[in-house]
């Protein structure tokens, strides 16, 4: 069985190591702070300026002026701080930030990454993607490996607007988790229950399978 | 002590002109001038480039201007939230300048900081790069970005003084601190005016150098653009 997104989340959650400061995307990724292990100490940034983030407030103690990168009202966490935009940016472009996950719309075999623009469709804008993965040491994809019409968003070059080149290091779809490698994606190991012959139909950039692919442990 | 005063945002917005360039600072709809764009809307300014991360949504913040089309050109790195902005975009009513939201804080930055330009990694091998310097640094490509130039900026602050020292409160900090000395003319709003001296000088994010003219706005709706909270257990 592919993957939910909840799933997708939970297992990227694995990635996510004790003493890392972690920078979260909008969408799958923001589900992978409720799966991280509860006893290892993670930091969340958010890029609009706070470091500690912690969960949603409850009813009737929502702060306008505490939201996160989607916009969403949070609260923080003791030790949390604020800081201004460009400060912000500095944890991100100085490499103080650990780990960036983040969605996307497609991956290219050797790294790239699309993910802020559909030509003609939609337009919204990069927000803090381009920063993120431009410097970001590690940085994880969560995302579906085909879309609605069934056709593969991991390619040997990407169709859409860049966000960034070479960048991408490691994938998690609904189907499988892939590293990039030699200009290819590495399948690591798949979804429960999806069989090596369906993400390789499903993958259009070259794909390296070397010996038996485990299935994902969550 | 030198008095930054103004009596009000009428005062504050004194000299805005059609044509003009302002920096808006706010993430969304927190911490946005609301005071200031309400004038800005009443004194019909036509023409204008805004430098704001976002565009604010169709009836609040931004939006506002954009409805009574006194935008010419937009430079935001997220504009998503917006209708009218779409329809106004793709229409080719309005000129959009989409720039990695880093870049847009350091060419705020950099512009407070009299600093001409700089290098950055972001948007290297994108559209955004197109047209630009490029540059290799540490083995790793960069590119040449440059400071804003603005004619007033626009910021919104919790607390402030007389002398313009500024103290922001959560996340609605953002990118008001970079904008404050960024244009020639630093305006900023804040939720309370109190006494000089009064304000802890450790305490104190923006000193008033970075402020030309500073006021008590009459009220903030402090809109919440998503609203997320979780139940008690």
């Amino acid at each position: 069985m592919a993957l939910s997104k909840e799933q997708i989340a939970q297992r990227i959650a694995k990635e996510v190591k004790d003493g890392y400061f972690v920078n979260l995307g909008i969408g799958i990724p923001t589900l992978v702070a409720n799966f991280v292990q509860k006893d290892i100490e993670v930091d969340f940034q958010s890029e609009n300026g706070v470091l500690g983030m912690g969960p949603f407030p409850f009813e009737g103690e929502e702060d306008p002026d505490l939201i996160n990168a989607g916009k969403q009202t949070i609260t923080t966490l003791p030790g949390a701080a604020f800081v201004d935009s460009a400060m912000s940016f500095s944890m991100i472009r100085g490499q103080h930030v650990d780990l960036t996950i983040l969605g996307a719309m497609e991956v290219s075999q050797n790294g790239d990454i699309a993910n802020w623009k559909i030509p003609g469709k939609m337009v919204k804008g990069m927000g803090g993607a381009m920063d993120l993965v431009a410097s970001a040491e590690n940085i994880i994809v969560a995302m579906m490996h085909t879309n609605r019409a069934g056709a593969s968003k991991l390619l040997k070059d990407c169709t859409l607007p860049l966000t960034g080149v070479n960048c991408v290091k490691k994938i998690v779809s609904n189907l499988a988790v892939m590293s990039i490698e030699n200009n290819s994606f590495r399948l690591l190991e798949r979804a429960p229950g999806v069989s090596v012959e369906e993400i390789k139909n499903a993958t259009e950039g070259n794909l390296i399978i070397e010996g038996d692919i485990p299935e994902m442990i969550f | 002590m030198i008095n930054k005063t103004v009596s009000n945002v009428k005062e504050a917005c004194q000299g805005i002109k059609d044509s003009m360039t302002f920096m808006l600072g706010g993430f969304g709809l927190s911490g946005i001038p609301e005071n200031s764009i309400a004038e800005l809307v009443r004194l019909n300014v036509k023409d204008v480039t805004c430098i704001s991360n976002n565009a604010g949504v169709d009836d609040f913040g931004l939006g506002l201007l954009l409805q009574k089309k006194q935008i010419r050109k937009m430079i935001s790195s997220y504009v998503g939230e917006n209708a009218e902005f779409e329809r106004q975009m793709l229409s080719g009513e309005l000129e959009v300048e989409l720039i990695p939201q880093g870049t847009l804080a350091q060419r705020c930055q950099a512009a407070q900081s009299g600093i001409p330009a700089f290098y950055t990694p972001a948007g290297y091998g994108t559209e955004v790069a197109e047209g630009k310097e490029s540059r290799e640094f540490h083995g790793k490509m960069h590119l040449l970005e440059k400071a804003f130039e603005a004619d007033f900026a626009f910021v919104k602050a919790w607390k402030g003084d007389a002398a313009g020292n500024l103290v922001f409160k959560g996340s609605a900090r953002n990118f008001n601190p970079n904008m404050c000395g960024a244009a020639k003319i630093t305006v900023a709003e804040v939720e309370e005016l109190v006494p000089v001296g009064t304000l802890d000088p450790n305490q104190i994010h923006i000193p008033g150098i970075f402020v030309q003219r500073i006021f008590q706005g009459d009220k903030y709706e402090k809109r919440i653009e998503q609203l997320t909270v979780r139940k008690r257990d």
